[in-house]
């Protein structure tokens, strides 16, 4: 213990000798390390921000679709049969615990007029449940009801984008009277500005009427209760892949599928998606951070020939301090520990560095700034690791120097 | 003179050393023998080449011998591992140097403390027995100085006090008034007569000069490897 102690005093001092090689040593080091945590802290953010507007679809979603028919070996696409319904949605609500909400959805595109201005969006007829499990909450006004569902009220709730169109940017719909197709509804909301998709989709062109307004006055139905689309929102992220199971089974009992034949839906999770976009991601971070250890192994050089140099301009120290008593382990751990201590504190520097770049990088980009612990914690033991590594050779080239030599050299 | 029954402190027989330089080997020492006892002051002469210097780092546990044994303080040198020399050095020799020797950079007293770093020793005792040390040499007030802010005799004087900070039994000095003028010399030297008469401990001095070598009271002469005389002043 005294030993190590005495000899952190020493690397010190070693490093007070000449703070200007010192300090460029640990330059080496901290811009390796600085650039590793970098890497990591881009790529965690750039993942993150994308697994973010993914989720932003809905909160743990399960949705189904209609599926295919087979009609005499002629497949179609999905959606070319529909036998998805209300009840079916109501089912999957009361029988599978793990779903804490469920909503359908019936869709068409209409003309939505407003005093001599117009506009052709979606509509959406679906229940005040959507407001919830798509995360589509209203930022003015408010929701339609269910009793506005039940009695098939003419209330809209518009889009952003919907909101620029008709009224202007920035002015106030909400109580204002506009025509969808013919039908005058009276707007009550307007959603919250979700942006783009990250595949360049207008998140916010849309408007959300009630389920059966939809139904009875926009959309038409071939039969009352047809939906084109249920979505069901898991209790939690850990529950979308057993609930996506669970409504799957259900459904198959519901539409009377026997076995071995093929479903007249699917069912599909955002799973897929964000873990497409992971990978990709989790790639992109290891590349970047397998470019800038190349940096941290330079600054490891860097390591070793001050080492080296200092080994030689120290040559008679090491003789007199083996002259009275330092035996080689004693030369070998005062050299390792001014390695470990100059790459520590390059590790050190190029923490903050790191950490301050990712935090400047994701305040310009706005993604959150995002480094792990165990990367910083990491990145520290690595650098020390680097100063044990390169700063072996050097300490043991000191430790078996001959004592004899190393007194008379000058 | 330290002639007792006691066996001495050291002890030397028909000491052998040859260096492989290429092709060539040549002969530092050939066939050295004598005793040393605890609390002689022994002074070695001899021309450049003659053998000596091989012969004190024989002495001083830095080197292993060809042939033949030196034993010191009952420990045979060629017996003993590199780790059990750097021991025996810190335990039982001092070393003082033509040219002093300290470390730059680091104080008087941290110069001192170094041979107590590599021993068993806690760290505020380290600290009083430099200061001790250093005082007894007559700088308590230079404590604090580096090497570099101290004249040549106040460096020599530091590396004697290093040199006896960890109470050897034996004293090796290698010119230690080549690099001083011959008042400093002197006071040098009536440092060492005081060491060797107040501690229990034996001196050897390598010198070119022959007023100092009567200082001591044993001279050994070496020639081409060999001792050609041992006598006293």
């Amino acid at each position: 213990m005294k030993l190590l102690r005495l000899a952190f005093v020493s690397a010190l001092r070693a490093l007070r000798r000449n703070v200007l090689r010192a300090g460029l040593t640990v330059i080496g080091i901290s811009i390796g390390v600085g650039a590793v945590i970098t890497m990591v802290g881009i790529g965690q953010g750039a993942g993150q921000s994308l697994q973010n507007s993914i989720r932003a679809l809905g909160r743990n979603l399960v949705v189904v679709v209609p599926g295919s028919q087979t009609s005499s070996g002629v497949r179609t696409g999905s959606g070319g049969i529909n036998t998805l319904t209300t009840q079916d949605a109501q089912a999957i609500l009361r029988d599978i615990a793990a779903v804490v909400d469920v909503t359908v959805v019936r869709r068409g595109v209409a003309q939505v007029v407003y005093g001599n201005r117009n506009w052709s969006t979606f509509v959406q007829g679906t229940t005040p449940a959507f407001e919830r499990v798509m995360n589509s909450p209203v930022d003015e006004g408010s929701f339609f009801s269910e009793r506005d569902l039940r009695t098939g009220a003419r209330v809209v709730v518009l889009g952003r984008t919907v909101v620029d169109e008709l009224f202007g940017v920035g002015a106030d719909a909400i109580g204002a009277v506009v025509r969808v197709g013919g039908v005058p509804f009276r707007v009550v909301g307007v959603l919250r500005a979700k942006g783009q998709t990250p595949w360049g989709q207008d998140r916010d062109d849309l408007m959300v009427i009630p389920f059966t307004t939809a139904e009875r006055r926009v959309l038409g139905t071939p039969f009352p209760g047809r939906v084109d689309q249920i979505m069901a929102s898991a209790a939690s992220d850990d529950e979308v892949i057993p609930v996506s199971r669970q409504i799957e089974t259900l459904l198959r009992e519901r539409h009377r599928i026997g076995i071995g034949e093929e479903n007249d839906f699917q069912v599909r999770t955002l799973e897929a998606l964000i873990n497409t976009a992971k990978a990709t991601t989790d790639v992109m971070t290891a590349v970047l951070m397998s470019i800038s250890s190349i940096s941290l192994l330079v600054g490891g050089i860097g390591i070793m020939n001050i080492l080296l140099v200092s080994v030689t301009e120290r040559t008679r120290e090491i003789g007199i301090r083996m002259a009275v008593g330092a035996k080689r382990r004693h030369i070998l751990v005062q050299f390792l520990v001014e390695a470990i201590v100059l790459s520590t504190i390059g590790g050190l520097i190029g923490v903050a560095g790191g950490l301050g770049t990712t935090w400047l990088i994701a305040l310009f980009v706005g993604w959150p700034a995002l480094t792990p612990v165990f990367a910083v914690i990491g990145a520290v033991l690595f650098s020390a690791s680097v100063g044990v590594f390169f700063g072996f050779y050097p300490a043991r080239r000191a430790a078996s120097l001959d004592p004899i030599a190393a007194l008379r050299f000058e | 003179m330290g002639a007792t029954d006691a066996p001495p402190l050291i002890e030397v027989r028909d000491l052998r050393k040859v260096f492989s330089l290429g092709d060539v080997e040549v002969e530092a020492l050939r066939g050295v023998s004598t005793d040393i006892a605890l609390g002689e002051f022994v002074a070695i002469m001899g021309a450049s080449g003659s053998g000596k210097s091989t012969f004190m780092n024989l002495l001083g546990c830095l080197d292993t011998p060809t042939s033949g044994t030196v034993r010191l303080a009952g420990n045979d040198l060629s017996e003993l591992s590199s780790d059990e020399r750097a021991e025996l050095r810190n335990r039982e020799i001092g070393f003082v140097f033509q040219s002093y020797n300290l470390i730059p950079r680091m104080s008087a007293q941290e110069n001192v403390e170094l041979p107590l770093t590599y021993a068993d020793v806690s760290l505020a005792e380290q600290r009083d027995r430099a200061r001790s040390a250093l005082a007894a040499v007559g700088l308590a007030d230079r404590m604090d100085h580096q090497p570099n802010q101290l004249s040549g005799g106040q460096q020599q004087r530091v590396a004697i006090a290093r040199s006896l900070i960890n109470e050897p039994s034996l004293l090796l000095a290698d010119e230690p008034t080549g690099n001083l003028d011959s008042k400093t010399s002197h006071e040098i030297m009536q440092t060492f007569e005081r060491l060797n008469r107040d501690h229990d401990v034996a001196v050897v001095l390598v010198t070119h000069e022959e007023s100092i070598a009567r200082t001591a009271n044993r001279i050994l002469r070496f020639r081409d490897g060999q001792i050609i005389g041992d006598e006293i002043p």
